[in-house]
């Protein structure tokens, strides 16, 4: 057992960070919110040029070989950014899809694209009936000779509007709520049939509701067994927490971090409203929370290595409800401690709440989640 | 990074799970089961079990008794023994006397002391807090006066953990009553069989006697038992109160009683349905794990960190794991209580100090439930209460 980081591991966080602190504060962000996308293709370029781009794929797929731990570093680091660029619509999900279950035609056709930056992805997964339920598809998947024709809406699509190639779920056969019967499809973006609706999320980033409307797939853009995609699509899913569950430590180490340097200079009664001893123990709670979910995000990186589905599912599910729990009150007393401050546009406190609420819904929520490992508690 | 056990680490544990299914003696382990309490005889049978396998006390240096393992192998030493459910063994020999002795004594004290203390021929009891110094500690009042080569000691001792058993007390006493607040403290080792040592009993809220209260009136103290520089004393008791916090999280002892949890509430039938089928109860255990889980990953970390930390310097997380591992000891036992309902009610206090080894009647777990949840309110307020905790880490980390 070993909580250290490597000296590549090392490098790769102060790197990252780096480029973040020159690139990436709150003036930069804003403009880059402005953008068409809503992120900077600048600063996308340079990802690629640093290899966090490459980094989760393996090094005979034209990437880094880079762990489950340098996924981590780099979501904390952009959590403490509150970055913008698709990296987790792209590289975790997308990548996630291509890695475990891309065939290798697959992926030597995209995974050099996506690690120099020209290829965006993203995964097309929940309906608006589906809720968190990875199983609940009701969007078609028909055979038809070679090919596959896909009908049906998605929404909720991370970075879908800006998207080259969609990943889409879809049921080959069996009742809407089946564990068995799904496919996963790699569909291009402009295909016929496709439209998209972009719009922003509370936290101001993008997302997509997509149509597929007789859309046709040719037969080697099917990802994994056609009919046996759920354990590919929870594996992605279970990848994908992971990396939120870093990218919420980030956001709420940094919202914290804000939050005790400015009990340090506000002054109320003649003296730094940090002297106070309520605010203090405030403080501290926060961190508590903070160090807790950190160590409940390690935990979550090191089992979606898990082969185990059950063993992951579990591990990542708690790490959520952590992640879930720690986020709102940290979210939540990063503001009630600047007051009225807090409340504003111009001030950055609120857009770490802003995401950290979000991030609560992507893949499951609190409740969700403790719900699924409620149902795993057996007598004994 | 690597947060798995390596495979020597789970070979570990397995022989020390089948040491303690081995060496543990039925009644104590009944007894850790029960909740019951265990008396001065039951806490020194284990300790010379332990010690005469080797392992009566792993964190202290080879030479003087301990195992060599790491960090690591320490703490699943101390998981398999809350697992097991085996007695803790005395933390303030362990803990707490021993390593500030081997840290702070000399060649002498060490000599003499440790051999005793790891095979609790001699019971240390701590003689810190007072009437007047609680949260605080720096404004203890007790006095000792230099007089040739003996302290004269005057003053009174509170909240002294096992007392009525101790052969021994580690305290502090003031040497110099011009010199400020921690200044001119001194650390010294008593002999609770000294003329002018007073104990009384403070019966607590369970029902029990844990805590006394010591009265000491001109106690003579050789100079020779003095640890440290005089007036320093202060310096070797924060050591030993950082030694104190890092042990405190307790993960094992929560997880032991989620366990018992689970088992009793397969046994106890709601409206025709065992209640560990019920949905709250589900949700409160899978809560619970999440919280354990979390805390135990502190802890590893925390560890992690002590093998790369400076020696002697205090852990930054100690005052966290302090604080949750508190929370979590009373959470874990207000789920039993919670498990009982009716059957809690039966005040059986000498089932409950395990004086007799059946019940007059009702469910024997059941009767120690309550008694349990009253006592462990404490483990928020010793060894420095939560808010001084959080003092501590808004000055140390936050710099607030």
């Amino acid at each position: 057992m070993d909580f250290e980081l490597s000296e590549d591991q090392r490098l790769l966080k102060e790197g990252t960070e780096r480029l973040l602190a020159e690139r990436y504060d709150f003036e930069q962000r804003k403009k880059s919110l402005a953008e068409r996308w809503g992120w900077s293709g600048e600063q996308w370029s340079r990802y690629a040029e640093m290899g966090l781009l490459a980094l989760p794929f393996a090094e005979s797929d034209g990437g880094l070989g880079g762990s489950v731990v340098d996924t981590m570093i780099i979501m904390e680091a952009f959590g403490r950014a509150l970055v913008l660029e698709p990296y987790l619509a792209t590289v975790v999900l997308g990548g996630g899809c291509l890695r475990f279950g891309g065939s290798p035609a697959q992926r030597a056709r995209l995974i050099p694209r996506i690690c120099d930056g020209s290829l965006l992805l993203a995964f097309a997964q929940a309906e608006k009936q589906s809720r968190y339920d990875l199983a609940d598809v009701a969007t078609s998947a028909r055979r038809a000779g070679d090919e596959w024709v896909l009908n049906g809406r998605k929404r909720h699509v991370l970075h879908g509007d800006c998207a080259d190639q969609l990943i889409v779920t879809a049921r080959i056969d069996g009742d809407r709520r089946e564990r068995t019967g799904l496919g996963m499809f790699i569909v291009d973006a402009d295909a016929a049939g496709v439209s998209r609706r972009s719009y922003v999320m509370q936290d101001r980033l993008r997302a997509a509701e997509i149509a597929f409307e007789n859309v046709r797939v040719a037969a080697d853009s099917v990802l994994g067994e056609p009919g046996a995609a759920l354990p590919l699509i929870e594996r992605v899913a279970d990848s994908a927490l992971a990396a939120l569950c870093a990218e919420a430590v980030g956001a709420m180490g940094r919202a914290h971090e804000i939050t005790v340097d400015y009990l340090k200079v506000r002054k109320q009664f003649g003296t730094p409203i940090g002297s106070f001893q309520a605010l203090q123990h405030r403080a501290v709670d926060m961190l508590i929370k903070v160090e807790e979910a950190r160590s409940m995000a390690m935990y979550a990186a090191m089992m979606s290595d898990e082969p185990d589905a059950l063993e992951r599912g579990r591990a990542i599910s708690a790490a959520k409800v952590q992640i879930g729990h720690s986020g709102k009150f940290v979210g939540e007393q990063a503001i009630q401690l600047h007051g009225g401050i807090g409340m504003t546009e111009e001030n950055q406190v609120g857009h770490y709440f802003r995401r950290l609420t979000m991030i609560e819904f992507l893949f499951g929520d609190t409740g969700h989640h403790l719900a699924a490992l409620a149902k795993q508690v057996v007598a004994i | 990074m690597d947060l798995r056990f390596t495979g020597e680490e789970v070979a570990f544990r397995e022989e020390v799970r089948e040491f303690f299914r081995s060496a543990l003696p039925a009644d104590l382990r009944r007894k850790c089961i029960l909740g019951q309490r265990l008396s001065r005889e039951d806490i020194v049978r284990w300790q010379r079990i332990l010690h005469a396998k080797g392992w009566a006390t792993p964190a202290w240096p080879v030479e003087w008794g301990g195992t060599g393992w790491d960090a690591v192998k320490q703490y699943i030493f101390k998981e398999e023994l809350y697992l097991a459910p085996a007695p803790e063994p005395l933390p303030f020999n362990v803990n707490m006397i021993g390593p500030t002795l081997i840290a702070f004594g000399t060649e002498e004290q060490k000599k003499h002391f440790l051999p005793r203390i790891a095979r609790l021929d001699d019971w240390f009891c701590q003689g810190f807090s007072e009437p007047g110094a609680g949260s605080d500690l720096a404004s203890l009042r007790t006095q000792a006066r230099r007089e040739g080569d003996e302290y004269i000691v005057n003053g009174q001792k509170i909240w002294t953990t096992l007392g009525h058993h101790a052969t021994w007390c580690f305290l502090l006493a003031r040497t110099d009553t011009a010199a400020k607040r921690q200044q001119g403290i001194s650390y010294l080792l008593m002999d609770m069989a000294t003329p002018g040592v007073t104990v009384r009993p403070i019966i607590t809220i369970d029902g029990n006697h844990e805590f006394n209260e010591l009265f000491l009136d001109d106690v003579r103290i050789p100079v020779a038992n003095r640890i440290g520089e005089e007036n320093k004393g202060w310096d070797y008791a924060k050591y030993l109160l950082s030694h104190e916090r890092s042990g405190v999280a307790r993960v094992g002892l929560c997880k032991m009683r989620v366990l018992r949890a689970r088992e009793i509430a397969a046994q106890i039938i709601v409206a025709d349905r065992p209640l560990s089928e019920q949905a709250r109860f589900r949700e409160r255990i899978a809560r619970l794990d999440v919280e354990l889980k979390a805390l135990e990953m502190l802890q590893m970390r925390a560890i992690a960190a002590s093998a790369h930390a400076q020696a002697g310097k205090p852990d930054p997380m100690a005052p966290i794991l302090k604080i949750r591992g508190a929370e979590l000891q009373q959470a874990t036992s207000e789920l039993l209580l919670e498990l009982a309902g009716y059957e809690a009610m039966e005040f059986d206090i000498d089932f409950v100090r395990g004086k007799t080894p059946q019940p007059a009647g009702g469910e024997d777990w059941a009767l120690t439930v309550a008694p349990n949840r009253y006592w462990l309110r404490h483990t928020s307020i010793s060894a420095g209460t939560n808010e001084i905790q959080r003092n501590i880490l808004a000055k140390s980390v936050l710099g607030l």
